[in-house]
């Protein structure tokens, strides 16, 4: 059992790690951004290329996948999300807009990367094997720096000049401009730096789970599925829906490995019950 | 007056002029060729886009050889193969569009689609078209009667694993196995496929209920209660290339020491770069590039392909034969050429030399124990074992 629980726990600090960004983006434009796993996927080959071909170090190839994603997600927001969200009423429009970036990014990158999954070579080797628990080194070192990126991001957020002008944006986009917050600038800078999340995640992950072209999609649906259990839009809620999912999917494909795939359809049902009661999720509104 | 300037002149005019007259000899000559179309219908987008994109590609890089040698020649025509492909996107509603369009553009040879539902799909415009198609799906309906349009174009798991698992039993003293698959189709009858063989052989099954999401990106949940049984033998049922690496590294980071094999063809470098020494010793099912058995053509196959397309995926090697034993066939009877039925009276008697591999093998079609009728392409059955970065041949077996 108890390397279940750990497994349960890596999980779910990779799956928050994920699902941080695009709470971040809901919470400040409204935007459901469909194309967060490609960004994740961007990011992945990114770190592939510069640090897994390239031979560079793999912090420099951490940082080129953060600055590229947060400069393409700056890009994103200027000129696309902006154009809409100002020229139509209608919140569907931009999940339209978010759903063709995200099929025009599956369609880049396969042509950039082609169809093969990639992988690079580990960044810590060895495995921890003691008191029942088993777990590879690499994934402790991910594990340490999901912490490290999750508490950073919420002091952050809450500390600093941009975070509480992008709090403020969140609580009431009105108030907040009223209040001198240049709600084009912060709305700009909390889509990079949501991107920017994505691809430094992706740059991470590539070192365990490798990455390859296809899995933009599943990766996007997975993040909305921590995002629900928690609540849209909200920090502690992404981290919560991740531990929450993580554990789940662990202790699930335990216990119920006997009656073949039926952790999913569990957790599928557990969350349509639970959504049923709590339709926000566990902590759903925007920044508390 | 002849000065060196204009000498120079004299012969670049001459050298582009020589050059022009070639080229619109070539084309004119090029354009005297009629036009073969030959049909893909597969998945080349979304995460299965590894199954279809080699096979898509195995076929435009030898129409391109071939194209570039003049033709092919059938009958009193030579012609130009044209492919033309169809984004299948995994998806059976959009294979039957495929096959559609495949049966208004007048192609009567199609090769795909690369999953048993897909396969499944499209047999009736199949069969309504006078399409012949060539799936790499292993459903025996498909190929058997009253079926009659479908040829199997690889080896069934259910023909290689038998031999792998007797292969492992009596070499490597396997006794205890466990199989594990994704939650699709495919994956989940070539494990039952499995397990039936490996009851067949007296094996003790350890595990054969354990599935995974086929978009899971870290198994070693998936892989903890398994490896907790220490089966000797790990079966990885049907699995994509994408996720083998995954699936053999948290394997081994949990510490298992037992064998690993699945009877669906993978890509060294992937293996390489996913799970790196960790891979070394698993076996899969290959085609013809190893070096032990590659022919000539074969390695040149392989070359042209890296030029083509910048890298060479070792899954072509089990897919550069459904091509290849379309043009033979039609060779073998052109009538056959805007005739399936012409086609399918040929295959019963159809022989001719295997390009692909050393020696005097041959091409022919079978699946008469396993189908009742000669509706699979003869591949060889290569069971490689993956070392440092690359396959080594294992045995290799046959189909009748």
């Amino acid at each position: 059992m108890e390397q279940v629980i750990a497994n349960g726990l890596y999980l779910g600090a990779q799956y928050a790690l994920i699902a941080l960004g695009l709470t971040l983006i809901f919470a400040l434009m409204n935007v459901l951004n469909f194309a967060h796993g490609q960004m994740y996927v961007l990011g992945g080959f990114i770190t592939y290329t510069v640090y897994g071909q390239l031979g560079l170090p793999f912090v420099v190839a951490l940082l080129a996948s953060g600055a590229t994603l947060a400069v393409i997600g700056a890009l994103m927001e200027k000129f696309l999300f902006r154009t809409v969200i100002r020229r139509s009423h209608r919140e569907e429009s931009t999940m339209l807009l978010a759903a063709a970036t995200a099929f025009f990014f599956d369609a880049v990158i396969l042509l950039l990367f082609g169809e093969k999954q990639r992988g690079v070579p580990k960044i810590v080797k060895g495995v921890f094997n003691d008191a029942g628990i088993i777990m590879p080194y690499d994934r402790l070192v991910v594990g340490a720096l999901a912490i490290v990126f999750i508490a950073a991001f919420v002091l952050y957020m809450q500390y600093s000049r941009v975070g509480r002008a992008m709090r403020a944006l969140a609580q009431d986009r009105v108030a907040a401009q009223l209040m001198g917050v240049r709600v084009d600038r912060y709305s700009m800078i909390g889509f990079a730096m949501g991107a920017m999340l994505a691809g430094v995640v992706g740059g991470l992950l590539v070192t365990i789970t490798g990455v390859n072209s296809g899995i933009g999609g599943p990766i996007s649906i997975k993040a909305f599925l921590m995002v629900m259990i928690g609540g849209a839009g909200v920090v502690g809620g992404a981290i919560a829906g991740g531990l929450i999912l993580g554990m789940m999917e662990s202790v699930g494909l335990t216990v119920l490995r006997e009656y073949g795939d039926v952790t999913y359809l569990v957790i599928f049902a557990a969350l349509m019950v639970f959504l049923s009661i709590r339709p926000n999720g566990l902590m759903g509104k925007p920044w508390g | 007056m002849i000065n060196r300037r204009s000498t120079l002149k004299s012969m670049a005019l001459g050298a582009v002029s020589t050059l022009a007259i070639a080229a619109v000899g070539i084309s004119y000559a090029q354009a005297e060729n009629k036009e073969l179309k030959i049909g893909f219908v597969g998945v080349t987008s979304g995460p299965a886009a590894a199954w279809g994109t080699s096979n898509v590609r195995s076929m435009q890089t030898r129409a391109a050889w071939i194209n570039e040698t003049g033709g092919v020649k059938i009958g009193n025509d030579t012609y130009n193969v044209n492919i033309v492909t169809f984004d299948d996107q995994k998806d059976p509603k959009r294979a039957i569009a495929g096959m559609e369009k495949m049966a208004q553009e007048g192609v009567h040879y199609v090769v795909g689609p690369n999953v048993d539902d897909g396969a499944a799909a499209v047999r009736p415009v199949a069969e309504a078209n006078g399409i012949i198609y060539f799936p790499y799906a292993f459903p025996k309906a498909l190929y058997q009667k009253p079926a009659s349009n479908a040829v199997l174009g690889m080896i069934a798991n259910y023909q290689s694993g038998p031999a792998i698992y007797k292969y492992l039993k009596e070499n490597k003293g396997v006794k205890k196995i466990a199989f594990v698959a994704a939650n699709e189709s495919d994956p989940l009858s070539q494990r039952d496929g499995g397990v039936e063989a490996a009851k067949a052989l007296g094996l003790e099954i350890v595990a054969q209920n354990d599935t995974y999401q086929n978009d899971t990106r870290d198994f070693t949940p998936v892989l903890t209660p398994i490896v907790a049984l220490k089966p000797d033998l790990l079966v990885l049922s049907g699995v994509a290339p994408a996720n083998a690496p995954l699936l053999i590294r948290a394997a081994r980071e949990l510490g298992y020491e037992g064998l690993i094999s699945t009877e669906t063809a993978q890509d060294a470098k992937v293996l390489e770069e996913g799970a790196g020494e960790y891979a070394n010793g698993f076996i899969s099912v290959g085609g013809a590039s190893t070096p032990e058995i590659a022919s000539d053509t074969m390695k040149e196959f392989v070359t042209r392909y890296t030029k083509m397309f910048g890298e060479y995926n070792d899954e072509s090697n089990t897919k550069v034969y459904a091509l290849e034993y379309i043009l033979d066939t039609l060779k073998a009877n052109p009538a056959a050429i805007n005739d399936v039925a012409e086609f399918k009276k040929t295959m019963d008697t159809f022989s001719a030399p295997n390009p692909f591999l050393k020696g005097d093998a041959k091409l022919g079609y079978v699946g008469t124990t396993s189908f009742g009728q000669k509706r699979q392409l003869s591949v060889p059955m290569v069971v490689n074992e993956y070392k440092d970065g690359a396959f080594q041949t294992l045995f290799v077996g046959s189909v009748d």
